[in-house]
């Protein structure tokens, strides 16, 4: 479904990613982890196609196609979503019209016809109770007012609302508290199916838990350096990341 | 030719045309013939302003000068149906309408039937000569003339609209005034002169919408004074929509009672050449001014805002807020005077400007004024230019949502701080139906 090679990405004229190969296959999770500063979210957004990211070097295939032809726009259509660290208030835009939008632009671009109002309501209902959402938020203006906690939330509706093929989620867990974090693992569970996909970019592996991963990779200044099943994930939370870096390291000083 | 032949062959012009106009008015004496007498007075007085003056500044005014703009009561006022009006209105919801076509009142195209009682709408020039003791009170407000544009409306008033709201009368709907400027015969000068007395504890809601007819090239200059009694409420929506080739000079004057409400919305979407001069003194105390703005301009369109707000006794509050969409090579001026008088304690006052530049090539100058005489205030003023958040639209893009639909997004994003203080629900949508297609940009509608 994905398969990166050799990715080197420039943000603000410093190199952030360094060389990063990656393949994610229908069914499979993913968990990009990382300390702060690796480059995780660089990753992400460069897989979104945001701007402020600048590909030096590699390739980027989605579902055969290059991605890194394609507008951000583009790249949604086809399957690809991005669930924000930091959403964005868009005041005056309901979250229904937004999605409807979204869904609708979508749904053209695969020459599909548009969702009738029933049918877009029932399916926005339908999803916001797999999230507990309160059915106000969805008239509200797009994240305007809503907590940290439910505009993460929001992001994962905004996922199960628009049935990507890749979903990435960059630190989906950051600020969430036990409960709003089995909510929004929970409603990424019910999307995820044997023909999509997940990479889960992540600081803890408090979240893994509960979104279990098929494979842990290591990112560190902008390159994997060690990858294996989800027991990583739990070796680095009780060695911390001193244990690979150093690992990392080594392998350099050789 | 200089700057200053110009403008003296200008004046002479209008002086000599104002000639003709007194002849034609055939002697009738009534209240205007003292206006008009002060008003030449001052119009011979006054000099058309430079950009050397402070009050002027971003503002070249020699385009409309280069006309020689025939006062339209000179000219015949053309003939609309209604049918032909009624694509100009807004619509969906319950409201009294008067039209007033390059300045005169049109009881044809009026629909005033079963007004409240207390309350007088209609032609200024036949009620005053009606019921002139109706104006006993207010003929000190009637003539403030600040500059040559302001005296040049008064050397030409014969009609206009007035609204005269008695005591505790609460109008059920809103007033919407149609004024539609410019004519096919010649290139025409419009001078509205309208007056709103809102007497005690009455309410209010006007819409002002302004728009043009024809091909030719016309000015309009207008000017609007209001009385705001004690505990009266004035809701009042300027909406100009004037040909993109047209000239828009106009003065609303202000005097608010004790514990009055004026909700002031100054949206201007049409002209080529727009100033909007809006004073109004806070002459009372626990008073509550609301000014909202909102310019949407683009290809060579020059838009200036004036506003004062003029706190002259305590306790009151203001709150300013005005919004720019500026795209093409357009340029914007916004200039918010803040008075407070000495002894206007307790006031709160606040002031907003934020501009999105949707180019390179717009541009706005913008001047904030505080004048503070009193020590025990609460004044905060901020301003803003920027281009649309690219973060902002990366999200949106990142949903699907193509690059142009994205901005026009944003854009309506960026005005609903002004859009969604309308009470009106029915004007609101109609007024970004209106964002999108004055800039020519793909509608992003919110349902």
């Amino acid at each position: 479904m994905l398969i990166i090679k050799n990715l080197h990405a420039v943000v603000e004229g410093k190199e952030i990613l360094r060389g990063i190969n990656l393949e994610v296959k229908p069914g499979e999770i993913h968990a990009i982890m990382g300390p702060n500063g690796s480059g995780k979210s660089t990753l992400a957004n460069v897989l979104a196609g945001n701007k402020g990211y600048e590909v030096t070097e590699g390739e980027i295939w989605f579902e055969g196609k290059n991605l890194l032809d394609m507008e951000p726009d583009e790249r949604a259509k086809e399957g690809v979503f991005l669930a924000f660290q930091y959403p964005v208030e868009i005041p005056g835009v309901s979250n229904a019209t937004f999605l409807k939008t979204a869904i609708n632009e979508k749904r053209k671009y695969l020459n599909l016809p548009e969702l009738s109002p029933k049918e877009f309501l029932d399916m926005m209902k339908e999803k916001a109770k797999i999230l507990g959402m309160d059915e106000s938020l969805i008239s509200r203006s797009v994240n305007v007012g809503f907590s940290g906690g439910e505009k993460k939330r929001n992001e994962i509706f905004q996922l199960l609302m628009l049935e990507p093929k890749l979903a990435i989620l960059d630190e989906t867990d950051s600020g969430l508290d036990i409960d709003a974090l089995k909510i929004v693992a929970n409603g990424v569970n019910v999307f995820h199916k044997d023909d999509n996909a997940v990479i889960v970019v992540t600081h803890y592996q408090r979240l893994l838990n509960y979104i279990v991963p098929d494979f842990v990779h290591v990112l560190y200044k902008g390159k994997i350096v060690k990858s294996g099943g989800k027991e990583l994930a739990l070796e680095l939370e009780e060695k911390g990341y001193d244990w690979v870096t150093s690992n990392e390291l080594e392998t350099q000083s050789i | 030719m200089s700057q200053s032949v110009l403008y003296s062959k200008v004046k002479n012009w209008y002086l000599s045309n104002f000639e003709i106009f007194s002849k034609r008015l055939n002697g009738s004496k009534n209240f205007f013939n003292e206006i008009r007498e002060k008003a030449v007075a001052k119009f011979t007085e006054l000099d058309f302003p430079t950009r050397k003056n402070e009050e002027w500044k971003y503002t070249d005014i020699t385009p409309i000068l280069k006309y020689n703009f025939v006062p339209s009561a000179l000219v015949s006022i053309p003939k609309l149906t209604l049918d032909e009006i009624n694509k100009l209105l807004f619509k969906d919801f319950d409201f009294y309408l008067a039209t007033i076509v390059n300045g005169v009142f049109v009881e044809e195209l009026s629909n005033l039937e079963n007004l409240p009682k207390g309350v007088i709408i209609g032609s200024l020039n036949k009620i005053l000569k009606d019921r002139p003791e109706l104006f006993d009170n207010y003929a000190n407000d009637f003539l403030s003339i600040d500059n040559i544009f302001n005296a040049l409306n008064n050397v030409y008033a014969y009609d206009g609209l007035v609204m005269i709201v008695e005591k505790n009368v609460i109008i059920d709907k809103p007033i919407q005034v149609l004024f539609i400027n410019g004519n096919n015969e010649s290139e025409v000068l419009s001078s509205p002169k309208n007056l709103i007395i809102a007497k005690e504890n009455s309410q209010l809601s006007v819409i002002f919408n302004y728009r043009g007819f024809g091909d030719k090239k016309y000015f309009t200059n207008s000017t609007v004074n209001v009385s705001i009694d004690e505990g009266a409420i004035l809701d009042y929506y300027k909406i100009q929509e004037e040909n993109e080739d047209s000239y828009h000079i106009e003065k609303i004057d202000v005097i608010q009672s004790t514990k009055s409400v004026f909700n002031q919305f100054n949206i201007n979407f049409g002209g080529e050449l727009v100033r909007n001069d809006i004073n109004t003194k806070l002459n009372g105390e626990y008073i509550e001014t609301h000014f909202y703005g909102l310019y949407l301009v683009q290809g060579k369109q020059h838009v200036d805002n004036h506003t004062l707000i003029d706190h002259a006794k305590p306790n009151c509050l203001s709150n300013e807020l005005y919004k720019g969409i500026l795209d093409d090579n357009s340029h914007g001026v916004f200039n918010g005077k803040i008075f407070v008088r000495p002894g206007a304690q307790k006031t709160n006052a606040y002031q907003q400007n934020k501009a999105v530049l949707l180019s390179s090539g717009a541009k706005l100058d913008t001047k904030p004024q505080l004048e503070i005489f009193a020590d025990d205030v609460k004044c905060t003023h901020g301003a803003a230019v920027g281009h649309l958040d690219e973060s902002a639209e990366f999200y949106i893009r990142s949903r699907g949502v193509p690059e142009e639909l994205a901005k026009s997004i944003l854009i309506r994003a960026f005005a609903n701080d002004v859009v969604e203080m309308m009470k009106i629900g029915e004007l609101k949508e109609q007024i970004n139906h209106k964002i999108f297609e004055h800039l020519h940009r793909i509608e992003f509608k919110n349902n």
